[in-house]
């Protein structure tokens, strides 16, 4: 177990450094000089010379990555050249937003998924099951912002139930901040809900088909008992990785969603930096994304080697 | 199976009817666009803006007074260009990637191509493909090169976990035997044999390729007018949702048929190249 920890450990920082070189050289490649194309034409000479220096485009580029990477590691994500705050206080101040939505939504998927996908799967072929494949093939279709503008239209416009965009702030407490969240929360858990019954569904039937559900079955358990005895469990594994996987896809959907509701998250953080040309800004905040993903699938993965001892043999 | 049997069991798929219907028609006014359209989708019309659906334009029309149901015909040639390049990179450089690491499994070779994958496939897509766009610009193209890098390592893995299986078959041995090199039997006796599945994984990324443009375009990095774009026309209409939601209804309708289309079309192409998946299981 603790040798696999270690090759995973080992591939987790490979991916990190990888990762930190392509959106490093990614910046680096804009054509020109970065702190022209951040400041645009008019800039003068003056202006662009103290960017360049804040930006430490004077030296080689391996330096420029070293301090880049090594500012990192202390917390110091550089400073925004739109904002003038640093970039680690700007994210810490989204991160109460983004985070807790990407939580709320993953907190919905899997409360709709399970009932959904176990009933489905309990009640195979039938008009249940049908129905519950339907709607989440409709589900996968979607295309998550529009089906928020839907909601608002209803749940906001017509009936008033939510304001149609904005966050209350937690300073207001903690039920009208998590009403805010509400309309998109469930905009980004439907297509993961949608995936995620599916992925239920099939490995509860697959589980079911097991040579030790017909044994429970033939020791006198009646269908439901032995589903929700035996199946369940041994059906979980994969509906654990898919949860994991989830996050990545709500981290980059709220990007999205975070727009539509004009909540400002990092995802909306991301494209204000981007029409401001604040490059430190986008660099950061996609290397913070892109680690707080590795890191969950890593965690995922060792999760997984827990449940099941066969998985650690195979790399 | 004989070819009549193909054809006679995809007829009676209902996804694979359904989703090659849905599909169709949205390709054919994707191609008849080219042709016609209903009203030019460049020229505004003021007086004529944001009209309810109704006999001139049955889709109504948006606040430049353009026809909405050009738009969207015109929008689905961008849709489907973009998501279609996207899955020929995807494929074009997966396949050959796939097929090199199963040939040489175990090697320095298979070995890098597959870690490649692994760190390709643990980036959120959808924030590299914005960092691309943010950095080079928003475009059509820079949204086809962020989707198409993305569609490599899912071919490359399906690829050769297929090929794997298939180096072992006897009619490999036979074609080693008879001299032919790791190149030539991967192209002419391991390729054959995973067509069906990269149509059938093609149909899905051709799909998700859909998405991601339209969620690109919604938020301004994809294709730029005057270019109309299914996702542009939804974040166009998003503040005038309240008083003329048809906007926000036809794009969004596109958007979603089109995916079922293709979604259905996928499901059903897997049932039919599998016979062993029993239907209705997976």
């Amino acid at each position: 177990m603790l040798r696999y920890a270690l090759k995973r450990l080992v591939s987790l920082a490979l991916s990190l450094i990888v990762a930190s070189v392509v959106i490093f050289s990614m910046v680096e490649v804009v054509p020109g000089d970065p702190a022209a194309y951040m400041l645009g034409i008019n800039a003068t000479e003056d202006t662009l010379a103290a960017l360049r220096d804040q930006l430490g485009l004077n030296g080689t580029l391996i330096e420029r990555y070293l301090s880049w990477v090594g500012g990192m590691l202390r917390g110091d994500f550089g400073t925004s050249y739109t904002y003038r705050t640093p970039v680690a206080e700007m994210i810490g101040e989204r991160l109460w937003i983004s985070l807790p939505l990407a939580l709320y939504a993953l907190t919905l998927s899997t409360l709709i998924a399970f009932p959904a996908g176990i009933w489905a799967a309990s009640r195979r072929g039938k008009l249940a099951d049908v129905s519950v494949m339907g709607i989440t093939q409709l589900g996968v279709a979607i295309p998550n912002f529009w089906f928020a503008m839907l909601m608002v239209l209803v749940f906001a416009i017509n009936l008033r139930w939510f304001s149609a965009g904005g966050f209350a702030g937690w300073e207001k407490g903690v039920f009208p901040a998590m009403k805010s969240l509400t309309l998109p929360a469930i905009a980004l858990a439907l297509p993961q809900a949608s995936i995620l019954a599916r992925v239920m569904r099939s490995s509860l039937l697959d589980t079911l088909g097991e040579d030790f559900i017909r044994t429970a079955r033939a020791k006198g358990l009646s269908k439901r008992q032995a589903l929700w005895r035996h199946a369940l469990r041994n059906a979980l594994i994969p509906v654990l990785t898919i949860i994991g996987l989830q996050f990545s896809f709500l981290m980059a959907g709220a990007i999205i969603i975070e727009n539509v509701f004009f909540l400002p998250g990092l995802g909306r953080l991301v494209f204000q930096s981007i029409s401001a040309r604040d490059l430190i800004v986008v660099e950061s905040v996609v290397m913070l994304l892109v680690f707080a993903v590795v890191v969950v699938n890593f965690a995922v993965d060792l999760a997984y080697a827990v449940v099941d001892p066969r998985l650690r043999v195979r790399t | 199976m004989t070819e009549e049997g193909i054809w006679q069991a995809a007829l009676r798929s209902r996804n694979l009817v359904l989703g090659a219907c849905l599909t169709l028609v949205f390709v054919g006014a994707a191609l008849l666009s080219f042709l016609w359209v209903p009203y030019d989708v460049t020229v505004m019309d003021i007086p004529n803006k944001m009209q309810g659906p109704a006999g001139a334009h049955p889709l109504g029309t948006d606040h430049f007074g353009r026809d909405i149901l050009s738009m969207i015909m015109v929008g689905a040639r961008t849709s489907i260009a973009v998501a279609l390049v996207a899955v020929g990179i995807g494929m074009g450089l997966g396949v050959p990637l796939g097929l090199a690491a199963a040939a040489k499994k175990g090697s320095l070779l298979d070995e890098v191509i597959m870690r490649g994958n692994d760190l390709v496939f643990a980036f959120p897509s959808l924030l590299i493909a914005i960092m691309i766009t943010a950095v080079f610009g928003a475009s059509a193209l820079n949204a086809i090169i962020a989707i198409g890098i993305f569609n490599i390592p899912v071919f490359a893995r399906l690829v050769r976990g297929a090929a794997l299986s298939l180096w072992t078959r006897d009619y490999v041995m036979a074609a080693r035997v008879a001299g032919k090199g790791a190149t030539r039997i991967s192209f002419e006796h391991i390729l054959p044999n995973v067509t069906n599945l990269l149509i059938v994984q093609g149909t899905i990324q051709f799909s998700l390729g859909i998405l991601a443009e339209a969620g690109l375009s919604y938020v301004g990095l994809g294709a730029q007018p005057p270019i109309p774009s299914w996702g542009r026309m939804l974040a166009d209409s998003q503040t005038m949702i309240s008083f003329a939601p048809h906007m926000a209804m036809f794009p969004g309708l596109a958007i979603l048929l089109t995916v079922l289309g293709l979604n259905l079309m996928g499901d059903g192409l897997r049932d039919l190249f599998d016979p062993r998946i029993r239907r209705g299981t997976r």
